[in-house]
């Protein structure tokens, strides 16, 4: 810090072509160095942002940038104006609602209810096993989640127990089981990984807090509630930043895995249509245009977010 | 520590253990549940129709012997293997050297470099014009297009970027003056002192490519014999396409042994990340704590 405004004096200064010079000749081993990371960047991150040109065109990929027919916004009215445009936007936020309300609390429950355990190897051994589905693959996941939740699967048997229904065919191919499926699914996976970070900060809550409120008879609820929970309250505001940020990202690799045209109704949403579009229908420039809204959105989110944090708590990613 | 607890923290703390417990059936079961049905007889799999299993039933490893049997699976296996080493090998030399060329205070274009690339963790151009660049460069249709675009994890360098900030400044000053230069110093003396992050920042990598399919199922299109153990896993067990193992089985018995071949072929893609896992576990635990530091 103190070095760039070292520099910025210098340059104001207009001893511009030395400074730059003596940079130059003390650092090009590292600059060297740089070259490759920053060619990483320029190809496979700046590149693409150029890319985002072919949402104005009738893109064809023989025919590049350069050379495709310019069309204004048309792709854009068309992704406005597509009869599951709607749909798809609240199909997403939906599960991203729903992984918020039911996701988000989830390992911080868990992390409270873990720390209470008393016996080491006890917490150790829930860890271990919480932890482990995190390492699964998504592939793995989705293809325990189809089997089990098939005609004749498991959970679709305790399901069927528990409702008093008669259940004939997959429960995926039940449009409004869809997002249940995906939400505990999703919980499942992330529970135990999740607490991690908040097991964390509960470590770091100094122990004296509660012996002072137990001598002032604080019960263990309220002991949990007036200290605890506000020691841990900026780990919880932080991730629930970026939890809002991506309130419009919902991945596409598990609605590939899961999706199948009975479940469409609740399952399609944004970035699916993204990659439906453009992968498997090669709309190119369709599909730049949604993704480009999508990213658009995105971003607006997360400095929203960061702003009102900081207005509100004081607790900001940066 | 004779303190006498109170009937209700005796009931909480109950209630809590069976609580545990409950979770550790609930997440081990599903696992368990495919090892089981793999050592299963197909037959008696089918019969059973998807009731409670508690051990394998009527105890076979004829699936395995058809998994194995099968050519996706061998080379699927051998591609991931290149991938995760030749992947995890550049990965971590790439990020090293960016984490370490960012972490350095005294160079006026480090700041620039810095803005440049954490813009791209905010912003993207998203999965059409990925592609084309990919397209562009000529590695469709590679086994490198599932490494190379996705050579610097962004939030994998920071970890490294973070640890390496926080190595005393001291340090590097006195070996650059004993003549050591930027090679040295990040090899001989600042990659010892950071090993813990590497190697997390190694593991998280081994895993995610390990694990990744997407790439492979945009990238190489219609070439089963490049793709990825997890593409051709996900052709078998979600798209259900079990036929190309059973040359030779009678149409009848064909959807019985598909149902058994699945869960193998689950065990087998799954089993190396599960047999490491339990030795590594603490590392990625630090690395929760690591990137949290960042936050």
């Amino acid at each position: 810090m103190a070095n760039t405004k070292k520099i910025n004096r210098q340059l104001h200064s207009g001893k511009n072509a030395s400074w730059l010079k003596k940079d130059l000749k003390q650092n090009y081993a590292l600059y060297l160095l740089l070259i490759p990371i920053l060619a990483f960047y320029v190809y496979f991150h700046y590149k693409p942002m150029y890319g985002l040109l072919a949402s104005f065109q009738d893109y064809s990929i023989r025919r590049g940038i350069s050379g495709s027919e310019w069309v204004g916004f048309e792709n854009y009215e068309r992704f406005f104006n597509d009869p599951y445009f709607s749909r798809n936007i609240i199909n997403t936020i939906r599960i991203s609602l729903y992984s918020l309300i039911f996701g988000f609390p989830a390992p911080i429950i868990l992390a409270l209810l873990m720390n209470e355990l008393t016996k080491p190897r006890f917490k150790k051994t829930v860890q271990t096993i919480t932890y482990l589905p995190h390492f699964i693959s998504l592939v793995v996941i989705c293809g325990m989640v189809t089997n089990y939740v098939a005609a004749d699967g498991f959970i679709t048997k305790i399901v069927s127990a528990l409702t008093g229904k008669n259940i004939e065919e997959s429960l995926l191919n039940d449009a409004s089981m869809f997002v249940p499926i995906y939400i505990v699914s999703d919980i499942w996976r992330e529970i135990g990984w999740g607490s991690i970070i908040y097991l964390a900060a509960l470590a770091g809550v100094d122990q004296e807090l509660y012996e002072a409120a137990s001598i002032d008879g604080a019960g263990r609820l309220r002991q949990t509630w007036s200290i605890t929970l506000p020691s841990i309250a900026p780990t919880i505001i932080t991730l629930l930043i970026l939890r809002m940020g991506s309130l419009i990202s919902v991945g596409y690799e598990k609605i590939i895995l899961l999706t199948n045209p009975y479940n469409a109704e609740t399952s399609e949403i944004l970035s699916y249509y993204i990659y439906k579009r453009g992968i498997e229908g090669a709309e190119y420039g369709l599909s730049t245009a949604a993704g480009l809204f999508n990213s658009v959105i995105n971003c607006v989110l997360v400095l929203l977010t960061n702003w009102i944090s900081r207005r509100v708590s004081e607790t900001s990613l940066w | 520590m004779h303190i006498k607890k109170s009937k209700s923290r005796i009931a909480f703390e109950i209630f809590n253990t069976l609580f545990m417990l409950f979770l550790i059936v609930i997440t081990a079961y599903p696992v368990l549940y495919v090892v089981f049905a793999s050592f299963s007889d197909a037959g008696a799999l089918t019969r059973l129709g998807g009731d409670m299993l508690y051990k394998p039933i009527g105890f076979t490893i004829s699936a395995y012997e058809k998994a194995f049997a099968n050519p996706n699976i061998l080379s699927g296996y051998m591609n991931t293997l290149f991938v995760v080493v030749v992947g995890v090998t550049l990965s971590m030399l790439f990020s090293i050297v960016a984490a370490y060329c960012l972490s350095r205070k005294n160079a006026a274009f480090i700041r620039p470099a810095n803005i440049l690339i954490m813009f791209t963790m905010w912003f993207n151009g998203g999965l059409i014009p990925m592609y084309i660049a990919v397209r562009d460069i000529g590695l469709v249709g590679s086994l490198w297009s599932l490494i190379i675009p996705g050579l610097i994890n962004t939030y994998n360098m920071i970890i490294l970027r973070t640890a390496f900030y926080s190595v005393p400044d001291s340090l590097v000053e006195s070996a650059r003056i004993d003549g050591a230069g930027h090679i040295r110093i990040l090899f001989s003396i600042m990659l010892p002192l950071i090993k813990a992050s590497v190697a997390v920042v190694a593991l998280y990598y081994g895993v995610s490519y390990w694990n990744s399919w997407f790439n492979a199922s945009i990238y190489l299109q219609g070439q089963s014999q490049k793709w990825p153990l997890q593409l051709i896993l996900r052709q078998i067990i979600i798209m259900n396409d079990t036929d190309s193992m059973m040359q030779g089985v009678g149409a009848g018995d064909k959807e019985q042994i598909g149902e058994s071949i699945k869960y193998a072929v689950i065990v087998i893609a799954t089993a190396p990340i599960l047999c490491v896992y339990p030795f590594i576990q603490k590392y990625f635990v630090k690395g929760v704590m690591i990137g949290a530091v960042k936050g």
